[in-house]
């Protein structure tokens, strides 16, 4: 069964150039500078492309109005209501949207909107999957100002194929990160999106290719290669602090522990010694014995440091020594990146600078790549890189 | 550079006329096709033609120098061959080779299952028609060659087991071994137990078994052709040790005599050459690997398996890989190899061949290899100062020792090739090699035996004593 | 209806033959034969007794292997019949399989290998009755040396793959020669050079670096120099690579190498636009391979055989693979004899002398062209492929990412990622559409670095006319997807099967890799074809 809710003020702060449309004063000035609500408007070009596919009358859950309702009727679906907001929308509408459309049956929610969108429907899947069982899948449809989180389709049509492939009779998911951009640093010039959920997103494997060659097919089987290579290269009597995301979450799975999904932990010699650790907390540990960082790559802009896990700060880094960290990612997320450098960002020039040239990324066991790492905040970097002289830190 | 090929027009170069090449360039606004070439640097240009022998453009005269080239040759047609070792001369029936030069499979390569249908349903059949000859449920499309299924099936044993020693308990030819070792030497140690009589010395075997074993290893038919009797006590031994029974093997003889699986064999591999393939001057190999219907086995196959499928419309049968995902699998350091181009037209033509053939055929070569070669050993043994190489029973080729003769192996080919015979393969001093097939019929191998008898300097047409016999 | 005709419509309205052939099991009809096998002969059962009654126990069979029963002339028509179920290189406008070289393979070259002086040869007759094919595979080595500037060839490797595993394995040979097998462990390549380089690298027992592109696509010489140090053991790359793209700092990169001992290994399967124009010594390479089922045109037969070329320079000529062919004497004298590998050399990596008839093919092909031929076939399969660049670019959605402006050399990796985002059709389903048009069609290697790829080498073979034809197709299914997506997402639609489902390959309780294996696994199937009631089935499959 699908899902739909729309963020309908979603994005109007784009076009306004308001870099984001999070919280009621920016909404307003966003109508005061004359801007469209396009939300409904992509949500209606997915549900088009799901008519077409599923060719006769299909019931979608959904909210009220703006919210979803209008969308699906303007698609030539059957809406069912299951909530109804208030005249101004919230993100708590949002949150209680998505948290409806679960209880009623929704398998997978699509939802309409940026970033922001997208950790409100984390928040609300999430208050129905805490009662345990199976969480529900949802996918964005591209409609807001930021959308840095790989939860969106490449386009509310590519949403509405993906959507169609589901109904068909299902779709693989991967755990993917939630991330949103902090709106009124970014209007002061900083972009720095953080993590703050993961959710379970359908993903279309290729149909039959003449299989030449050795293809990692999915994405879990490489994420699982990634953790495979960093797992052989683990040694005794070392702190690994496991930095948040997804391969590194895998990594915790596979050592047969926890992993709080947002924080830095602790592990040693397959111990886990402290769960979302605190800056003074890494500290005391790097004081206690060799330590080393695994990190991923945040989100994608390829944050490595700065993003997300702000706990392994300048100080911890300095802390850690000459060889920080153990940056581990599946292929693809460098792949993704599309030539640009892995960024970080701890705060400290010397140290952001110290990190800057070259890092070897763990892809495999006994495979690793060679990533160039830029200091956004730390100039020197550019000119590391280009000499060629950048070390694995 | 300027254009030196502008006026080269050639049957193979549709777009080598100078009219169409200034129409091409025109449509992408380039003066010359030296433009595309921009980001080769100067330095690195060859600037000069390449030394290569005149062309012979006109089809009959290439056709004229190839064929005046390969007339040099005498080939197996011409002498009398009773050479082996790894690359056998049977007969491919015409059909065979009327369906592989089919130009809807000689050039197919890599299309869909949808669009390349039959090569899918081909090389789907090959697997099965192979499966029952050895009695095993999954054969891998082929791989390059016997050699490399053996070093893949070792490896694939180390693998599983996760240890490093493997026992090679048979007589082994030594360019597969060579091959075998360089492939998987990062990985593997080979053992050799010194083989007793010609074939395995199960008890020398079992007494170096250990934890650390990660398969034993077998020929049977061997370098030798001797056909190994223990591989029931193998298989056990292996099995308590925790090691895999893996089995290189010829399956020409799969007729009659009880394929490996059925004696405990985990892995069978070997080369498919004798099926329906020319001998090519050794250039026409394919490898084959069977195992059970185990995941954990076929997981760890790196080559391409073809396997039925439903498609949209029911009931229709389509074909695709199956679990393709396997060779992504990578969880060990060591990786998986690869898939490439390898052999998967040699194994089209030895599914055609096992068609063929069918039980009656397959049964009736079998025998007829077994009596021949028994009828070739005696015949041999015969000749005075000759003796066979050991008691073992044998399949198409045995070894004899010539050491009684006074003269060497190689003396003994020398003499006989001025008779138009290839005696044998000398595999050691005094030893011979020889090999008979369907081909080489009674009269071929008593011309053998008396040929022989003369170079040694005896008769040999004297009758063959009846406690020779069987 | 009178004359004249009407032209031919624009776009093909091919189907794909459709035979509904049964699996060959199921057209077994007791007791026909295809073949005889000659009787064994009175004088030798005199001889020799019974030798099936006589084999050891346990060695005879105790059922005849269960293979079909049929005619000649069945078999015949049942695999005539699945070859037309194939689209042959020789059927398509096969440009759509990039980095795979798909060119003419000529029939002259087939018809030579096809004479008994070459099928009926064995590899260990005495050499003095095999110097027409040991003449021909010398003469081939020494093309190919003179072609790539190296020193010594061998042609003993069956495909590229197998052409790269030698190339790894004779830079494990010469490093631990050195005394520096323990020292150098790692091997570096390019995410856009053929994935056996990294594969082959990982099975000889090395760690392998991977270097991305920048972000015009060329690869990126500083991280390559972050990459090297006194543990690579070589860098194996392909130049130009999968995108077409030639790496201009070739020899930087080569020299880099060098300059921390690391040897340098050239994937050629590229080479086909750079025949004549550049080569491998002169990069500094130590070691390369050519595919000659790619460049030199021998067929691909459904996968195999191919052949690869092994050239390397005189410091790595001890490690080569053997038997080697030498010649002896000159001119009319002139002898060839066969050596066995030297002491230093990695053994034999292949039955023999390697796939003998591809060999006598790409020799022949060679011959035909001669070096103004192999020069012209280079220039005009760059030609055709900056012709074909230009015109996809004029499809709408479709792009050509990286070193834009820029000309490519002899392929180019496409991207649909504007057409996917507008319309949701991916490319992979746009090559499955395109077989509809009786073309096929290849996305690329994994990963999908370029975003919904496919890759185009159009080699010399095809003419003006049959790339416009193949780009009309294109252009025909991207209206498609725009228009009438359905038709573009359910497809094929002419082919001899429709689209196949993943489910049942990758289950291993419902996988059927062979025919024995479907009998056990579907009862029902089994019990249907025996002629037994359903209600049987389990009973008869137990």
């Amino acid at each position: 069964m699908l899902g739909l809710v729309v963020n309908p003020v979603a994005g109007v702060g784009g076009p306004a150039g308001l870099g984001g449309s999070d919280g009621a004063a920016a909404q307003a000035s966003a109508a005061e500078r004359g801007a469209q609500p396009r939300a409904g408007e992509r949500a209606r070009l997915a549900l088009e492309l799901v008519h077409e596919a599923i060719g006769g009358p299909l019931e979608v859950l959904t909210a009220a109005g703006p919210m979803g309702e209008d969308a699906v009727r303007a698609a030539g679906l059957v809406p069912r209501i299951v909530v109804r907001p208030g005249a101004a929308t919230s993100p708590a509408d949002t949150v209680a949207a998505a948290d409806a459309l679960v209880a009623a049956g929704a398998t997978l929610v699509l939802f309409a909107g940026g970033d922001g969108t997208a950790r409100d429907v984390a928040r609300g899947l999430d208050a129905v999957g805490a009662g345990g069982g199976a969480r529900v899948a949802a996918l964005g449809i591209p409609a807001g100002v930021k959308m840095y989180s790989p939860v969106f389709a490449v386009s509310p049509r590519a949403a509405g194929a993906l959507a169609a492939a589901w109904l068909d009779g299902g779709l693989p998911v991967e755990e993917r990160e939630v991330l949103d951009l902090d709106e009124d640093a970014l209007r002061l010039g900083r972009v720095e999106p953080r993590l703050h959920a993961a959710m379970p997103v359908p993903v279309r494997r290729g149909r039959t290719q003449a299989r030449k060659a050795a293809t990692p097919a999915s994405e879990a089987a490489a994420v699982s290669a990634a953790v495979d290579g960093v797992l052989r290269l683990l040694r005794p009597g070392v702190r690994y602090l496991l930095g948040p995301g997804g391969t590194t979450a895998e990594l915790a799975r596979r050592l047969g522990l926890p992993k709080t999904r947002l924080g830095v932990d602790v592990v040693l010699d397959g111990r886990l010694l402290r769960a979302a650790a605190s800056e003074s907390e890494l500290l005391d540990e790097i004081a206690a014995g060799p330590a080393r960082a695994v990190v991923s790559i945040i989100g994608g802009q390829g944050f490595l440091l700065g993003r997300g896990n702000q706990q392994l700060s300048a100080r911890v880094l300095r802390a850690l020594g000459e060889e920080p960290l153990l940056v581990v990612a599946p292929e693809q997320k460098l792949v993704e990146l599309g030539g640009r450098p892995l960024l970080v960002d701890t705060g400290d020039p010397a140290v952001d600078r110290a990190l800057a040239g070259f890092v070897r990324v763990v892809t495999g066991p006994g495979t690793s790549s060679i990533s160039p790492v830029n200091a956004p905040d730390a100039e020197a970097s550019s000119a590391s890189r280009t000499e060629g002289e950048g070390h694995a830190p | 550079m300027t254009e030196p090929s502008a006026a080269f027009v050639h049957p193979y170069l549709p777009n080598s006329a100078p009219e169409v090449r200034r129409e091409m360039l025109d449509a992408v606004g380039a003066a010359s096709v030296d433009e595309f070439y921009a980001d080769v640097p100067e330095a690195l240009r060859l600037g000069r033609p390449l030394e290569l022998p005149a062309p012979l453009l006109a089809e009959q005269d290439l056709a004229r120098h190839v064929r005046g080239l390969l007339a040099k040759n005498r080939s197996t047609e011409d002498r009398l061959s009773f050479l082996g070792h790894g690359t056998y001369r049977h007969y491919v029936p015409a059909v065979v080779d009327e369906v592989i030069n089919r130009s809807e499979f000689l050039t197919a390569y890599a299309g869909e299952p949808y669009e390349d249908h039959g090569r899918f349903q081909a090389l789907f059949q090959y697997q099965s028609l192979m499966a029952e000859l050895l009695a095993m449920d999954v054969v891998n499309v082929p791989t390059y060659d016997g050699y490399q299924a053996t070093a893949t099936a070792l490896a694939m044993a180390g693998r599983l087991t996760g240890r490093r020693r493997v026992l090679v308990v048979s007589d082994v030819l030594p360019e597969k071994h060579s091959k075998v070792h360089d492939f998987v030497r990062v990985h593997l140690e080979l053992e050799l137990v010194p083989t007793a009589g010609g074939t395995a010395d199960v008890a020398a075997a079992a007494a170096r078994l250990g934890d650390d074993v990660a398969a034993i290893w077998v020929e049977t038919p061997s370098a030798t052709g001797a056909v190994e009797a223990a591989l029931p006590a193998l298989a056990t031994a292996a099995h308590a040790a925790g090691a895999l029974l893996v089995v290189g093997t010829d399956p020409i003889g799969y007729g009659v005599l009880t394929p490996p699986a059925e004696q405990g064999a985990d892995v069978v591999c070997g080369d498919i050459q004798s099926l329906g393939l020319h001998q090519w001057f050794g250039g026409a190999h394919g490898g084959f690997i069977a195992v059970a219907d185990d995941e954990a086995l076929v997981m760890e196959l790196p080559s391409r398996l073809f396997g039925l499928a439903s498609t949209d419309v029911p009931g229709e049968v389509g074909f695709g890989d199956v679990a393709y995902e396997r060779t992504s699998f990578a969880r060990r350091e060591e990786g998986k190899e690869w898939v490439g181009t390898a052999a998967a037209l040699w194994g089209i033509a030895a599914g055609v061949y096992l068609a063929l053939m069918g039980p009656a055929g397959m049964a009736e070569l079998g025998e007829l290899l077994l009596a021949r070669t028994r009828y070739a050993q005696q015949r041999l043994a015969a000749v005075p100062g000759v003796r066979l190489g050991d008691d073992a029973l044998h399949l198409r080729e045995f070894t004899v020792d010539v050491s009684g003769t006074g003269r060497s192996a190689a003396e003994l080919v020398a003499a006989l090739r001025a008779e138009g015979i290839e005696p044998g393969i000398v595999v050691g001093e005094e030893l011979l090699l020889v090999c008979v097939t369907e081909l080489t019929g009674q009269a071929d191998i008593d011309r053998l035996a008396t040929c022989l008898a003369a170079a040694c300097g005896t008769p040999s047409d004297r009758q063959i004593p009846q406690e020779q016999r069987a | 209806m009178s004359l004249p005709l009407a032209p031919k419509p624009a776009i093909r309205r091919f189907h794909q033959a459709r035979w509904d052939e049964p699996v060959i099991f199921e057209l077994s009809t007791p007791g026909e034969r295809g073949v005889l096998v000659p009787a064994v002969e009175p004088g030798v059962r005199d001889a020799v007794g019974d030798v099936l009654a006589e084999l050891p126990a346990g060695l005879r069979r105790a059922a005849p292997p269960a293979l079909p029963e049929m005619a000649q002339m069945r078999v015949l028509k049942h695999y005539l019949r699945l070859s037309q179920e194939n689209l042959g290189a020789d059927l398509n406008v096969d440009i759509g399989q990039g980095t795979c070289t798909m060119k003419y393979s000529p029939k002259i070259n087939d018809q030579l290998v096809a004479t008994p002086q070459l099928t009926a040869m064995h590899p260990l007759q005495d050499p003095a009755d095999a110097q027409g094919v040991l003449e021909i595979v010398w003469r081939l080595e020494r093309m190919l040396a003179e072609i790539s500037g190296m020193d010594e060839v061998s042609l003993q490797t069956q495909g590229g793959s197998a052409a790269i595993w030698a190339n790894i394995a004779m830079i494990r040979a010469y490093h631990e020669a050195n005394g520096e097998g323990e020292q150098r462990r790692e091997v570096i390549t390019t995410i856009f050079s053929h994935p056996s380089n990294a594969a082959a690298a990982k099975a000889a027992g090395y760690e392998v670096v991977t270097i991305h592109p920048d972000a015009d696509g060329y690869p990126d010489l500083a991280a390559l120099k972050a990459a090297l140090s006194p543990r690579t053991a070589a860098i194996m790359v392909t130049n130009p690579e999968d995108t077409g793209i030639y790496n201009p700092a070739i020899t930087e990169w080569v020299d880099a190498a060098h300059a921390v001992g690391a040897l340098a290994s050239y994937d050629q399967a590229n080479a086909n636009g750079i025949l004549g124009i550049t080569r491998a010594r002169d990069a500094g390479f130590d070691v390369c391979h050519f595919n000659l089922h790619k460049t030199f045109s021998t067929p691909h037969g459904c996968g195999g055989p191919g052949s690869g070329a092994n050239a390397v320079s005189a410091a790595l000529a001890p490690f080569l693979p053997g038997p080697r062919i030498v010649r002896i004497g000159e001119g009319d004298d002139a002898r060839f004899e066969v050596q066995g590998a030297g002491p230093q050399s990695i053994g034999t990596v292949a039955p023999f002398f390697g796939v003998v008839p591809n060999l006598v093919r790409a020799y022949a092909w060679i011959m035909a062209l001669g070096a103004e031929g192999l020069l012209a076939a280079a220039e005009t399969a760059v030609l055709n492929n900056n012709y074909l660049l230009a015109k996809v670019l004029e499809i709408p959605g479709a792009s050509a990412p990286y070193a834009s402006g820029r000309r490519r050399i002899e392929q180019v990796r496409y991207s649909w990622q504007e057409l996917y985002e507008e319309t949701g059709i991916t490319s992979e389903e746009i090559g499955v559409r395109m077989s509809d048009f009786g073309m096929h069609y290849w996305t690329s290697h994994h990963p999908y670095v370029v975003p919904q790829p496919f890759t185009l080498e159009p080699t010399e073979s095809y003419s003006k006319a049959e790339l416009d034809e193949y780009v009309a197709a294109l252009a025909e299914v991207a209206r498609e997807a725009r228009e009438t997506p359905e038709i573009v997402r359910t497809a094929p639609h002419r082919q001899s099967v429709h689209h196949t489902h993943h489910d049942d390959l990758d289950d291993p309780a419902r996988w059927a890799v062979t025919w024995r294996a479907y009998l056990r696994k579907y009862p029902e199937v089994a019990a249907r074809l025996a002629g037994e009631p359903e209600s049987t089935a389990d009973a008869s499959a137990a």
